[in-house]
């Protein structure tokens, strides 16, 4: 493991961690998607509004989980407000990549994101991080394929 | 050291029982390594190191077989273990102790034997509420074959057998009761003579995993009366991969081989195929000679510590943990506060911050804790709880190791910004 652990839990991540933001239930929602990782027990619950034009109006996100995967469903849900559908499942498998040391092809600033980068030098937690996007991931498939929200389960065992 | 004083003060030199562990004097991240998960696996004395190396030197061979010195020697080598383990139990048999890769092999060989020829349709397998997978999914999944039926002893909030309904729970239709001697994860001893007593009342069989107890304290598998143990090698300061099953020498005889192959058999043509004598009959194919052979020295350096100064250590020190642990604001011990029937695995839980988390903290300062469900998830749910923090003790930690366990808890906190 390494020996700084101020790499994975950077200020930033420490900042979500602490006040994690989409902590407001939606009235009104489009998507619901629940993440679980059976290794740690970690469970998030996501719920997205979707307006006409197919982009992300509202997001909630409620970990319960560890501070990393508190930190990055926080990141997710500041991130993907606004975007498209589209948009937002290129960026899920494009931090899935950046999480799995892989190449991505991230050139824009993705601000926050940016620091979930940390989490590579500590194999074990990268579950953790990635829950959140997979969890979305999971939500936005079932909602294209026209499944009604409350029945999506995803586990990241799913993706070895 | 003499018994003699040891007994009478619980004199230990600790410091020099940490000397004799090379991994001890290793650097993680910059800090002294202070090793709390020897619930998981126990580091190991140089005696041992040595010891591993030493038979590849100087005897290595096959048991068994060949007519020439070295195999001789291997194979006295190996049979002295098991006459060794056989004393250091309780006296029991020789031809009543099998070698296994672990406890889990041990419990799952019962469960494929005895299990597969002696539980039927509507038989009852009791287990508890406190079980470690390896002696859970056995029974869960032989119970599914047969269509027997699981029955659980339940626990109470402070983590001990909740025994006022046990006559209930263990009847006449029950087979087996299968349960741990100490848990993994509360650190409860559990009362095994009592309920051997009961279970044998009703004409049932008792296994009991011994993985967490018999490291830590003197066991008598005779005085219990149980008719299996299982237990692990490696937490006891020997090596990985060998593991123990005591049986009853009536009952392992009736039982059928587990693996088929050479040396369980006595005679073999296509017609006819007879078993080996007990022990060999469950001991197919070539073993772990190696870790069988350097599980003596390990055996040997805790007889001369002495199991009953061993368990009287471990009880203190396990209360000096509790005392310092529940001063820190948020966490929560799971399992008993008080140290009767009560080993040295610690659980902990704080209010705010997931085990993980913890884990990661500690270990940037030098300091090993297992975190997770410590493949009880069945005790997790009963707890209500996801995952737990576990400290886990044993001879070469001292009060030193709490107090640093302690601080960093402390330093923690303010860290993740719960002051
Ligand atoms: C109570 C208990 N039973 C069984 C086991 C399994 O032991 P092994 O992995 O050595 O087979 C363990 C080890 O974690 C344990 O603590």
């Amino acid at each position: 493991m390494s020996e700084n652990l101020d790499d994975m839990y950077r200020e930033i991540i420490l900042d979500h961690y602490k006040a994690p933001r989409g902590k407001k239930p939606l009235e009104e929602k489009d998507i619901t998607s629940d993440g679980h990782n059976p290794s740690c027990g970690d469970e998030l619950k996501m719920e997205l509004k979707v307006d006409k034009k197919n982009n992300i109006a509202d997001v909630h996100v409620n970990c319960k989980g560890c501070a990393i995967s508190v930190a990055s469903g926080s990141m997710l849900a500041e991130y993907i407000k606004g975007k498209s559908l589209k948009e937002v499942k290129l960026i899920s498998e494009e931090i899935k990549k950046m999480l799995k040391g892989e190449e991505s092809k991230i050139t824009e600033d993705i601000g926050d994101l940016d620091s979930l980068k940390g989490v590579r030098q500590f194999p074990v937690r990268i579950k953790c991080a990635l829950l959140a996007w997979m969890t979305l991931i999971e939500g936005v498939n079932k909602f294209e394929n026209g499944t009604k929200p409350d029945s999506f389960t995803v586990s990241t065992e799913d993706d070895k | 050291m003499s018994t003699e004083t040891t007994k009478k003060d619980f004199l230990f030199d600790v410091q020099k029982i940490k000397s004799d562990f090379p991994i001890l004097q290793r650097k993680i991240n910059g800090h002294r390594l202070v090793y709390l998960d020897s619930g998981a696996s126990t580091q190991k004395p140089i005696e041992v190191i040595d010891a591993h190396t030493d038979y590849f030197k100087k005897i290595n061979s096959n048991i068994h077989r060949g007519l020439h010195t070295l195999a001789e020697d291997a194979t006295n080598a190996y049979e002295k273990t098991r006459s060794h383990i056989a004393k250091f139990i309780g006296g029991t048999k020789t031809s009543e102790i099998i070698f296994t890769a672990g406890t889990t092999e041990s419990i799952n060989l019962v469960a494929y034997t005895w299990g597969e020829t002696n539980i039927a349709e509507g038989d009852e397998i009791v287990i508890t509420d406190m079980e470690h997978h390896a002696n859970l999914v056995p029974w869960v999944m032989l119970a599914k074959r047969k269509n027997a039926i699981i029955k659980r002893i339940p626990i109470t909030d402070e983590g001990r057998l909740d025994l006022s309904d046990i006559q209930n729970i263990i009847t006449e239709k029950t087979k087996l009761v299968s349960l741990t001697h100490m848990s993994n994860v509360l650190g409860t001893v559990n009362p095994i003579k009592e309920i051997v007593q009961i279970a044998h009342q009703k004409g049932a069989v008792v296994l009991a995993d011994g993985a967490q107890s018999v490291p830590h304290m003197p066991v008598d598998v005779v005085d219990l009366d149980v008719d299996f143990y299982a237990f692990s090698a490696h937490k006891m300061l020997g090596p990985t991969g060998v593991g123990v099953l005591y049986g009853k020498e009536d009952i392992l005889d009736k039982m059928p081989p587990f693996n088929m192959g050479g040396e369980m058999i006595s005679e073999v043509s296509f017609e006819r195929i007879t078993w080996a004598e007990l022990p060999h009959k469950f001991e197919a194919g070539t073993p772990n000679i190696a870790g069988v052979v350097t599980f003596d020295t390990a055996l040997t350096y805790l007889e001369n510590i002495g199991m009953e100064n061993i368990h009287a250590y471990e009880t203190k020190l396990t209360a000096y943990a509790i005392k310092k642990l529940i001063q820190i604001d948020g966490l929560k011990i799971q399992g008993p506060y008080n140290t009767i029937n009560r080993g040295g695995a610690v659980s902990f839980t704080d209010k705010n911050l997931h085990p993980h988390d913890i884990s990661t903290f500690l270990d940037s300062k030098g300091i090993a804790i297992r975190a997770g469900h410590h493949c009880a998830q069945t005790l997790m749910k009963r707890m209500r709880t996801i995952a737990t923090a576990r400290a886990s003790l044993y001879i070469y930690n001292d009060e030193a190791d709490i107090d640093a366990l302690h601080d960093e808890l402390f330093a923690m906190r303010r860290y993740f910004g719960h002051e």
